[in-house]
């Protein structure tokens, strides 16, 4: 199973926290964890960014099989979205039922408890999407 | 000028879930399977691949421990990952050393065991030929990315689940008579259709199940192979690599490293699409295999259900497709699935099919897919 430890998760919260992402300089890519080089042009320079909170929803389906540790959630909602900025990104759905989505709906970000690590007793957060009301 | 690499012989075990069988064992019994087939007793050298066994038996070093248990400990042997395409993976370094002059013979091995597992765990195991940390960390599963695929899919070319849902049809209908296929039976279109959501829209009877197994080859250069009286096949095989998350590529629709690795392999084979007589997609869901398809360029972009509808993928059509059954219904034991996928086009090519033979076989081509094409091999073998 995916082990929560502390620093690992730790290092990454600027993304899972507050949507922060790095975009290359050169030809605008997006990566979500600070890049070394843009993995489509090569570029080595970047500005961090935040993304936009808003989007529209691409596509969702529903996790019916979920992976060990994710067992007391499902089934739950996994969607792809493209930001207002045009950057697309997936994550979780929440604050609905599936049948109250629509593909080309808006949504905003959120941040919520993703997972427990039973063992560890560690939380894990992450920004997840809820339909805009 | 690279040396010319043959296929001399091969090994399957049945995919199942074998219960009173290790990991080990499995793997032995493909070697010395295909050992015997090709009438070799050493090679120069092993690979093997496997994706799931350092997480489901906590095992890895498979290199070693295989050469070991064949009795040919002082043989270089090296582990080979590259997700569910590892047994490619396997291929391809093994194909390598001989085109190389380094080595004669080379003995390949796929192998995964998912009954290990409980069905949660199998399902992250799956994961780790994604990025963990973004698209594992949030619950996604191989399954749910494929279905926001296969929804995209629908949308884009406004195309009905019952058309792209005939493809485990197929499969079921060509593993009927195939001796090593996990469930040789037949299903109905209904029986797809009606079946539970593992993510909608994909069903339980577009994807595959937990299973066990183990393939190997054996690979020999030119002189060696005049010297076996084994039936032999030329074999070619190229790669090519994406993004690990399809959502982060322009198109999610369209899998740039298949269309690279089978225009690289055609290239070198000095073949045409024409030329190949049989497909080995790899269907671990059906929006996969029409996928394939496409970016193979085997069909046109959104048209590739009108090869199933019209039966040009059945055994008698004209691009008879996974004639064992394919991973849906021989199985799909992971990192063993794609040496088992060219070890059927050897079983075509060498007249060896039983009741599946396809009658002119003289080329075939194997797609074979890490993740949802971040690796993408393509092998081509061929008449000799
Ligand atoms: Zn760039």
């Amino acid at each position: 199973m995916f082990k929560i430890k502390v620093p690992r998760y730790w290092r990454h919260k600027d993304f899972r926290y507050r949507l922060n992402a790095w975009k290359c300089n050169h030809c605008g890519e997006t990566h979500f964890f600070k890049p070394l080089i843009c993995r489509k042009c090569r570029s080595r320079e970047f500005i961090q960014v935040s993304l936009p909170e808003t989007g529209k929803l691409l596509a969702y389906t529903v996790v019916r099989s979920p992976p060990e540790g994710f067992e007391l959630q499902s089934p739950y909602i996994i969607g792809f979205i493209e930001l207002d900025d045009g950057t697309r990104i997936l994550g979780q759905v929440t604050d609905c039922q599936p049948e109250e989505l629509k593909q080309g709906m808006r949504v905003e970000a959120t941040f919520r408890r993703i997972r427990e690590d039973e063992e560890d007793k560690i939380i894990a957060y992450c920004y997840k999407f809820r339909p805009v009301i | 000028m690279s040396n010319k690499v043959y296929v001399a012989g091969v090994g399957l075990t049945k995919v199942d879930e074998h219960w009173w069988t290790s990991l080990e064992y499995l793997m032995t019994e493909a070697s010395l399977k295909a050992l015997d087939d090709a009438g070799v007793n050493k090679v120069d050298s092993i690979y093997v691949g496997s994706m799931l066994s350092p997480v489901l038996q906590e095992q890895g070093h498979l290199g070693a421990l295989l050469a070991e248990e064949l009795g040919l400990s002082s043989v270089p042997a090296i582990g080979v990952e590259a997700a569910s395409a590892s047994g490619a993976a396997a291929v391809y370094a093994g194909a390598r050393e001989i085109e190389s002059g380094r080595a004669n013979a080379v003995l390949v091995v796929g192998v995964d065991k998912m009954s290990d597992g409980l069905a949660e765990e199998v399902t992250a195991a799956m994961m780790i030929g994604e990025r963990q940390e973004y698209v594992g960390f949030i619950g996604a599963t191989f399954y749910s990315l494929n279905a926001l695929i296969y929804r995209l899919y629908m949308d884009k070319y406004n195309i009905d689940q019952e058309k792209i849902a005939l493809f485990p049809v197929l499969c079921h209908e060509h593993a009927v008579n195939a001796p090593h296929a996990q469930y040789p039976f037949k299903i109905k279109l209904e029986t797809v259709l009606n079946s539970p959501y593992v993510a909608e829209p994909l069903r339980r009877f577009e994807t595959t199940a937990i299973a066990d197994g183990a393939a190997a080859l054996v690979l020999v250069n030119e002189e060696t192979g005049k010297k076996l009286d084994s039936p032999k096949t030329e074999l070619v095989i190229e790669a090519a690599t994406d993004y690990l998350t399809p959502f982060q590529r322009e198109d999610p629709l369209w899998f740039p490293a298949v269309q690279l690795s089978t225009s690289k392999a055609l290239e070198r084979a000095k073949l045409g699409r024409q030329d190949i007589k049989i497909l080995e997609t790899f269907d671990a869901t059906s929006i996969m295999a029409i996928l394939s398809l496409e970016s193979s360029g085997f069909s046109e972009r959104g048209k590739a259900w009108r090869l199933l509808e019209k039966g040009e993928l059945s055994l008698s059509g004209s691009l008879p497709c996974n004639t064992f059954g394919g991973l849906k219904a021989r199985g799909h034991p992971i990192g063993a699935t794609s040496v088992y996928q060219i070890a059927e086009l050897h079983l075509q090519i060498t007249r060896r099919a039983g009741k599946n033979q396809v009658d002119n076989a003289v080329a075939g081509l194997a797609q074979s897919l890490g993740g949802i094409a971040s690796t993408a091999f393509t092998t081509i073998l061929r008449e000799v």
